[in-house]
């Protein structure tokens, strides 16, 4: 029974300007289905935080229940990490993150998770604009609980019980950009050529950064009749265009034609650079973004990619100006101000 | 890239990157398997049909698999392949049943084996079984070769010595010892069928130009000649000062044999830095262990004699340089010359070979370097009844380079006594063969352990430099060897790849330890190994690539550190990695 996996690693594995290595991101051996989608986005997630790169221990991960919120087992193994119950990932992270603002959030979380049981505290999270990244692992099902349709399933889509889905679905993007996210992208399990820079460049977002990432259920909702299937993914995907994110440690050496990229500095310093082509379609603008996604869909296409990018959005420590340093460094002095202080505060309340 | 074709079996052979290194092609996964179940008899009779000496080199072997196993390039220190042999060896029962069986009716063909080393046993060992009637002549009392004259027996016992090489004598060679063959021309008229030619390199080379040695020569030895007199008792004792002169393994021989003879002052001096010496560097290891200083960059200049006493030797010291053409070369320091006392000398710069007894118009053709000219795969001479293998034909090696090269002359000898062409020879054989049980489990253990290479104990040193005869190392235990053997890799369980089945899921790319699975665009091999996730720097280790898949790219493996865990074929959802044990049996006299 191999339930370990070696820890040899490859002896020329590279080191990141941290000095720490890939393995320094990784957790213990996944128990997931043998192909699950889930697992190729941990290791997404794994490749973005050293490529960043995240200090780990600065990093805090969290999530909801389905076996897209075990995988933080797997990832990430010198985080700080919550498990929460069904469906509330987002009061967790709200919590922490009012908390302490200098740690890096990273939710994630099921459709299942998400889109049913967790649909209220998603919306707010978005509403106030968390600083986080939320991650989707999308694959039309509850997995954990043997493959029922979730509420992304799309209407007609038939998973391994047979049956076609006679319910409307819900697109958590849409969802995402109409209730204020300043950045929302999509992303598929089975290409981390993309996914691994929408991570990195979601992780630099100030703000909630949403992604919806297509993960195949290979158990259950890989059949020939789901839309989520390894294959009709593969045959049905579109990119709203490709992108380079480069962090605000990295040095620039690119030199893009004028006209044909678009730059968006982000909050941190690092900068996004949008390719253009003559289909691809402005993601900075909420309207057009709304419109593009929902053109794809009428099309029988699945947009990924970065769907939209806002970087100017607050968050809500500055849109509640809370305090500038983590809780937990607070003193008494700060903490008790003293009579003068209480004083000034019960004037303004006259 | 053009996909990989698994067909040719030399593909998965270089995978199993011990059993390409071994001269003789040993399957050493296979027999270390075996001794991690405990099944000694068996481990022992794999080896024993490969290599034929199991237990003389699972002492002294030259070990050319261990630089190259893999262990060794995910961590520190490979696996004890060597000692592991020993194990096999000690912990076997009698295996005499199952040796092959010689068959009384002969098949009408006679053999003539000049010398009694390793090489010629190994050619009466392949033939005998075969029907061929074997004579064998050696100037020595007894049969082995210089495993006998030379080697000592601190390192290899007389009875390990006598025991493998009685399983071959026992099969029915006609020996004729203390017989040195003066003469090749007398052996043709013989009329044999065939003659093979294993008389190694039987002449130590000399410092005679050098100022003193005619004066010294009373207390200066070739270090060869020297060994063997000590074998056979012409030399009991040494005196307390010894420089021996030379770097390769005959020195470290000759300053071990002197501290066990009453040298109690005995040093190593060699021409160039400590870094070039041949020797190997676990023989090195055991010469300081007994307190032999290895002093190098020191070019000897003269012995001096006075009043007829040979009192010490004089060197110059030297640095290496690059000349122009960028070769190293030893240019002196300008310094005075060191002074070394000592009471004797033992030179160790080198063996030569040497055919005196060879007439020049037989016909058969020597090399500008004085070496038989040979076809490098038949190993037939010039004469085309007489092969050549082992020192006497290329050189001198090692043992397991002489029994491989026996095996091919075996082959040659069976070909041309059949009347057949030599150059169609037998193919070897290989099997592929599935190690699945279960969704994690396999027919081998596929769990790979952190366990650190096992340290050997050895005998007490005080207690060994007194003796001669007693064996210093000790072997690994039973434990030991279980433990040792656990950190073998099966290299030769094969990953198989599957393309037509495989989905692109990543599975195997985000499980696989040592990052060895890649997808990603076609291209040449220099570009693909640039592009992989970790480049694949090591070229002596080949790319697995397949055919296009569905996304048009295609999967390419970097078989270097593959640790064959088996977790891709665990992870892969549809079955597109394969786990199959991959044997290769060399060819050998007789196969078809
Ligand atoms: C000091 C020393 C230590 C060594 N240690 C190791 C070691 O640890 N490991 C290792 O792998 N190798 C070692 N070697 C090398 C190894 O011994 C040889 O490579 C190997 O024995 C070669 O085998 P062979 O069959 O070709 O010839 P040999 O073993 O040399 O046998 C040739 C035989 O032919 C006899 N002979 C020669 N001419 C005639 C003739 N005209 N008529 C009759 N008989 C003749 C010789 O006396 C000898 O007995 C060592 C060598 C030396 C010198
Ligand atoms: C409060 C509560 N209600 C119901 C469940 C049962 N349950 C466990 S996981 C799950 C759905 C998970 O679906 P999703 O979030 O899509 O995760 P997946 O397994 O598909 O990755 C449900 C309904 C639960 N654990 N807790
Ligand atoms: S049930 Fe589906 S979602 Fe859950 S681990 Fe298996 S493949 Fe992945
Ligand atoms: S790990 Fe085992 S099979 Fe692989 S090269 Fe080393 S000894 Fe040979
Ligand atoms: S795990 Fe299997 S199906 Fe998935 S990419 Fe690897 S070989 Fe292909
Ligand atoms: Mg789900």
């Amino acid at each position: 029974m191999t339930f370990t996996r070696p820890s040899f690693r490859h002896p020329s594995q590279p080191t990141n300007s941290l000095g720490y290595s890939r393995s320094d991101y990784e957790g213990t051996i996944s128990t997931l289905c043998a192909g699950c989608g889930h697992d190729s986005i941990s290791n997404a997630i794994i490749q973005a935080c050293f490529e960043i790169p995240v200090e780990p221990h600065k990093v805090v991960k969290m999530s909801g229940i389905g076996c897209s919120s075990k995988t933080p087992a797997y990832y990430l193994g010198k985080s700080h990490g919550f498990n929460s119950v069904h469906g509330r990932m987002p009061s967790i992270a709200t919590g922490a993150n009012m908390a302490n603002r200098d740690l890096i959030y990273l939710g994630v979380s099921g459709d299942g998770d998400t889109a049913s049981i967790g649909m209220g505290q998603f919306i707010h999270v978005l509403r106030r604009d968390l600083n986080m990244t939320y991650v989707v692992m999308n694959n039309g099902c509850y997995g954990l609980t043997k493959g029922q349709d979730s509420a992304t399933a799309d209407k007609g889509s038939k998973s391994k019980k047979g049956a076609p889905n006679p319910f409307e679905s819900i697109d958590l993007c849409e969802l995402a950009i109409q209730l204020g996210a300043g950045f929302v992208g999509r992303g598929f399990s089975g290409d981390k050529q993309q996914l691994v820079p929408l991570l990195k460049a979601a992780m630099s977002h100030e703000g909630i950064a949403f992604l919806d990432v297509i993960s195949p259920c290979v158990t259950f909702n890989n059949t020939s009749g789901s839309t989520k299937s390894y294959q009709y993914v593969r045959d049905h995907i579109e990119a709203t265009g490709t992108f380079d994110f480069i962090p605000l440690q990295q040095e620039i050496l690119t030199q893009y034609e004028e006209g044909t990229t678009q730059a968006v500095t982000m909050h941190d310093g690092s900068v996004i650079y949008l390719h253009k082509n003559a289909n691809s379609p402005d993601v900075t603008n909420r309207r057009k973004s709304m419109d593009i996604l929902e053109a794809e869909k009428e099309k029988g296409r699945l947009l990924t990619g970065i769907l939209f990018l806002d970087p100017e959005s607050s968050d809500t420590h500055e849109i509640l100006a809370t305090s500038l340093s983590p809780l937990n460094t607070l003193t008494e002095t700060e903490l008790c101000p003293g009579s003068a202080a209480l004083q000034k505060i019960n004037e303004r309340l006259r | 890239m053009k996909p990989t074709q698994t067909e040719n079996p030399e593909y998965f052979h270089n995978v199993i990157d011990c059993q390409y290194a071994c001269p003789a092609h040993t399957p050493v996964p296979e027999y270390i398997r075996l001794i991690s179940d405990g099944r000694y008899d068996d481990a022992y009779m794999i080896n024993w049909v490969s290599n034929v000496f199991p237990g003389i080199l699972g002492r002294i072997c030259d070990r050319p698999c261990e630089p190259a196993c893999r262990r060794g390039r995910i961590e520190k220190e490979p696996v004890a392949i060597c000692r592991l042999k020993r194990v096999a060896a000690d912990n076997k029962d009698s295996i005499k049943n199952r040796l092959p069986s010689v068959p009384t009716a002969k098949n009408g063909k006679k053999i003539a084996l000049i010398g009694g080393g390793p090489a010629s046993l190994t050619v009466a060992r392949d033939l005998l079984p075969l029907g061929y009637q074997v004579d064998l002549y050696d100037n020595q009392a007894a049969a082995g070769g210089f495993i006998r004259t030379q080697v000592p027996s601190f390192r290899l016992p007389a009875e390990v010595l006598n025991e493998e090489v009685n399983y071959i004598l026992d099969m029915g060679v006609t020996c004729h010892f203390n017989h040195y063959v003066r003469s090749l021309k007398a052996m043709l008229d013989k009329g044999y069928d065939a003659i093979f030619i294993g008389t190694g390199a039987p002449r130590g080379r000399d410092l005679p130009e050098l100022p003193g040695r005619k004066e010294g020569d009373a207390y200066i030895h070739v270090g060869i000649d020297w060994l063997a007199a000590v074998l056979y008792r012409h030399v009991a004792r040494i005196g307390k000062r010894v420089l021996v002169l030379g770097g390769g393994n005959t020195a470290m021989d000759c300053c071990r044999t002197a501290r066990r003879l009453g040298g109690e002052d005995v040093r190593v001096v060699v021409r160039s830095p400590r870094t070039e010496m041949k020797a190997s560097p676990w023989e090195i290891e055991d010469a300081l262990h007994e307190d032999v200083p290895v002093i190098d960059n020191h070019v000897p200049l003269e012995f001096v004699v006075e009043k007829g006493r040979l009192v010490g030797m004089r060197f110059d010291r030297v640095v290496g340089r690059l000349d122009e053409n960028g070769r190293r070369k030893l240019a002196s320091t300008g310094e005075e010359p060191v002074f070394m006392p000592c009471d004797e000398v033992l030179l160790a710069v080198g063996q030569q070979n040497a055919f005196p007894w060879i007439e020049k118009d037989l016909g058969l053709q020597f090399t500008q370097k004085g070496l038989p000219l040979l076809n490098e795969i038949t190993h037939q001479s010039t004469l085309k009844q007489v092969f050549f293998a082992g020192d006497a034909a290329f050189g001198p090696r090692n043992v397991i380079t002489a029994v491989a090269q026996g095996h091919q002359a075996a082959i040659s000898i069976d070909l041309f006594c059949q009347g057949e062409d030599l150059g169609n020879r037998p193919h070897p054989k290989v099997n592929l063969f599935g190690q699945k049980m279960g969704y994690h489990e396999w027919l081998y253990e596929s769990q790979v352990t952190d366990d650190k290479r096992q340290a050997v104990s050895v005998i007490e040193k005080v207690k060994s430099l007194k003796d001669r005869l007693l064996e210093v190392e000790l072997g690994f235990d039973k434990e030991k060897g279980h433990k040792e053997a656990r950190r073998c890799l099966n290299c030769d369980v094969q990953t198989i790849f599957i393309a037509q089945t495989c989905i692109e899921c990543d599975a195997c790319v985000d499980i696989c330890p040592v990052t060895c699975i890649n997808f990603l665009a076609d291209g040449e091999e220099t570009d693909l190994r640039s592009r992989l996730q970790i480049p694949a720097e090591n070229l002596s280790q080949s790319l697995y690539v397949s055919p296009p898949l569905p996304t048009g790219r295609i999967m390419v493996k970097d078989e270097n550190v593959c640790l064959h865990c088996g977790l891709c074929a665990e992870r892969c959802p549809t079955a597109s990695w394969e786990m199959l044990k991959f044997t290769y049996h060399s060819a050998q006299a007789g196969d078809k």
